[in-house]
């Protein structure tokens, strides 16, 4: 960090700068002005924490997405249909028995298990002919489609959201002043701060098993170089597996919290493996940081866009990528 | 590595040299050749209206959109799944520029305006999207046009003022000059196919050509052409302007065949079936994306009636087309025409020995 602010200094300032910029939009009271200029502070608030919360939900299918692509060079076009996979098989589990939680486990357990055939039956078949693999994971994509329209139909599913979680909570962030001097309130619905909170418990918990305990070890070294790796005894083949079943399951997981939080149809494959490969090329492919800076970035895009300039909302999303793209081509946070 | 070299390397294989011949293709050299250049200009003759435009109008136009895929792919080894975008993008141009139904939105220039700026346009999108891809190199590349398709596909959702948002732009006017309207089947049919025969010679004379032999190089050893002298980096982006304006005149064709254009016309999935289509066919010539998006369309027409007359649901065209997909990918790496070429060496090899020659096949 201080050798970025040390290599850096004016990119550190407006980086900085922007930060303080919007800490003061969402803390401070706005002066009547800006509230005529731009709209009223709710608004604003709500577009802010609409995007964070979403950034969490894109972060969560594209750290699976990010973490097979960095260990194994596999471009899984197929994730979107994972995670919607992972909704569907939650919306099921969830109307049979009623259990929020329980249709978690069983997504990320279904899913997983199909991660795992899938390197076991596909991948491994035609290790480091990525190219060959990307296009075996479209053919899948439009397979699995299909079979899901097939099984599942047209129509929108919604994930019943359990009752200790329905409605909004109370945050400590003021959005106008009454006329008798009274603060107003931010009023936001708990079940998306919660489902926050957990992607971002995850979120560490990947960075902290990454990053200090022994599996972790060995899946940054496979991420560097596995040739050497499986030469030092790993055996390289049941972490690949491992970590296609990890990536697997964090896209089923998400598919249930995307079915809580909006809604799950055919089409929904396609939008977030976009929003998966938006986020990593914009946060750097193989990086979990990287996901969910891309993410909450891409997640804070859209929900203000769509606010601010409804028609072009996708442009800003697309422009920021390409913004990354010309400045630094293997993404912000990559190491590479 | 790719694909591309996949192929390459089993062709060099079998064919026991390391020069590939595309002239062994062209219609110069091959008796048969000249056979389905002949069918296809008396087409006329054998099929009607339905035959003519659905399958061999359509064939021809989804084929050059595939070709400009294997353009970039074949020879430049950049897989970009963006052509079917830049051609989406060719026919809105049309629709904006020339004359529609929604009069609030095109600019009612003459058929002769409008299409050479929704080419130019095109090739400037084409070329702008290429000048993004070429920043990075192999799947990044697929991931970053794939992102540029799907972004194309949500904006023309989303934007009324020139897209017309998920409507698109209905009962556009198509040319009608030497007294010709092109709309007529006949008229149509051939205006396709000497746009997809121009497109076909014309990646057939670019592929020996200096700059398709430096950006043949280009693929097999950039640093090695870098250290050359060559711009690298310039022969990839023109190389996606070339494919843009292929692209772009098979997205004119396919709008004046349908008379309308939405979103729907440029989804992702119609940018993956450029893909299934190009790979389907074999992306090592030129002659493949035709081949595939022959099969492809009579799929697709057919499919429906097939499925239900073996006793499965209609709708499952889709299954079909990807479980064909895969196999191809699974078993040849150079699509149908890796299949053939596979084969003509087993039987030539079974036919050379004198003594095995007991007649295989």
């Amino acid at each position: 960090m201080s050798r970025f602010i040390e290599r850096h200094p004016i990119w550190s300032l407006v980086i900085l700068l922007a930060i303080a910029l919007l800490a003061w939009l969402i803390i401070a009271v706005w002066p009547p002005g800006l509230e005529e200029a731009i709209g009223r502070k709710k608004v604003f608030l709500s577009a802010v924490f609409n995007g964070i919360t979403l950034g969490g939900l894109y972060f969560l299918v594209a750290s699976g997405f990010t973490l097979i692509f960095g260990l194994m060079r596999n471009v899984n076009l197929a994730h979107g249909s994972l995670y919607l996979f992972g909704g569907y098989v939650g919306y099921a589990i969830s109307a049979a028995t009623g259990s929020w939680i329980l249709a978690f486990i069983a997504a990320f357990i279904v899913v997983a298990a199909i991660g795992i055939l899938l390197q076991l039956l596909v991948f491994r078949r035609m290790e480091g002919q990525d190219l060959r693999q990307t296009m075996v994971t479209i053919g899948l994509s439009i397979v699995f489609a299909d079979l899901m329209l097939w099984a599942f139909g047209g129509d929108f599913y919604q994930i019943q959201t359990p009752a200790w979680l329905i409605g909004p909570v109370q945050l400590p962030l003021i959005t106008a002043m009454k006329s008798s001097g009274e603060a107003v309130f931010l009023q936001y619905p708990m079940v998306r701060l919660v489902i926050f909170c957990a992607s971002v418990v995850i979120g560490v918990v990947m960075w902290l098993a990454l990053n200090r305990t022994r599996v972790g070890m060995i899946v940054r070294a496979g991420v560097d170089d596995r040739e050497i790796l499986a030469a030092t005894g790993v055996q390289i083949q049941l972490v690949f597996v491992l970590v296609f079943a990890l990536g697997a399951g964090l896209a089923g997981i998400a598919g249930v919290v995307g079915g809580t939080f909006q809604s799950i149809s055919p089409g929904e494959d396609t939008r977030f493996l976009l929003a998966s490969l938006v986020v990593v090329i914009v946060g750097g492919m193989g990086s979990i940081p990287g996901a969910a800076l891309g993410a909450v970035i891409i997640g804070l895009a859209e929900q203000l866009g769509s606010v601010y300039i409804p028609t072009y909302a996708i442009v800003v999303t697309f422009l920021i990528m390409v913004l990354v793209l010309a400045v630094r081509p293997q993404g912000l946070l990559a190491r590479r | 590595m790719s694909l591309i070299q996949e192929a390459r390397a089993r062709e060099e294989m079998l064919a026991g040299s390391v020069v590939t011949q595309p002239a062994a293709w062209s219609v110069t050299e091959q008796p048969w050749a000249w056979a389905v250049a002949a069918l296809l200009l008396i087409m006329p003759l054998i099929a009607n209206g339905f035959f003519l435009i659905e399958i061999f109008g359509t064939t021809l136009i989804l084929g050059t959109i595939a070709l400009s895929l294997m353009f970039l792919a074949g020879y430049g080894g950049m897989v970009s799944l963006m052509q079917l975008t830049i051609a989406g993008f060719a026919g809105y141009m049309v629709a904006v520029f020339g004359v529609s139904g929604n009069a609030n939105i095109s600019l009612g220039w003459p058929w002769w305006l409008a299409t050479p700026m929704a080419l130019v346009l095109a090739v400037l999108f084409g070329t702008l999207g290429g000048a993004l891809a070429v920043r990075t190199e192999g799947i990044y590349t697929i991931m970053i046009t794939l992102a540029i398709g799907a972004a194309f596909y949500y904006f023309t959702n989303q934007n009324w003022a020139i897209f017309n948002g998920h409507t698109g732009i209905n009962t556009i006017a198509t040319p009608h000059f030497l007294g010709v309207d092109w709309r007529m089947d006949i008229a149509f049919y051939y205006l396709t196919l000497a746009v997809a025969a121009l497109c076909y010679f014309a990646v057939l004379y670019l592929s020996r050509a200096p700059f398709g032999l430096a950006l043949q190089g280009v693929r097999d050893n950039p640093r090695r052409m870098a250290a050359l002298g060559f711009n690298v980096n310039a022969h990839r982006i023109a190389a996606y302007a070339f494919a843009a304006l292929i692209a772009g005149m098979a997205g004119v064709l396919q709008v004046w065949n349908y008379r309308q254009i939405s979103p729907g016309s440029v989804a992702v999935e119609r940018c993956i079936d450029i893909l299934i289509v190009a790979v389907v066919g074999g992306i090592s010539r030129p002659v493949g994306p035709y081949i595939g998006a022959f099969i492809f369309v009579i799929l697709r027409t057919f499919a429906l009636d097939f499925l239900v007359k073996v006793g499965l649901d209609g709708n499952r065209f889709r299954l079909l087309i990807g479980l064909g997909f895969l196999a191809i990918v699974f078993w040849s790496s150079d699509g149908v025409i890796g299949l053939y070429e596979r084969w003509r060496k087993r039987t030539r090899q079974e036919t050379r020995p004198p003594a095995g020659g007991h007649g295989h096949g």
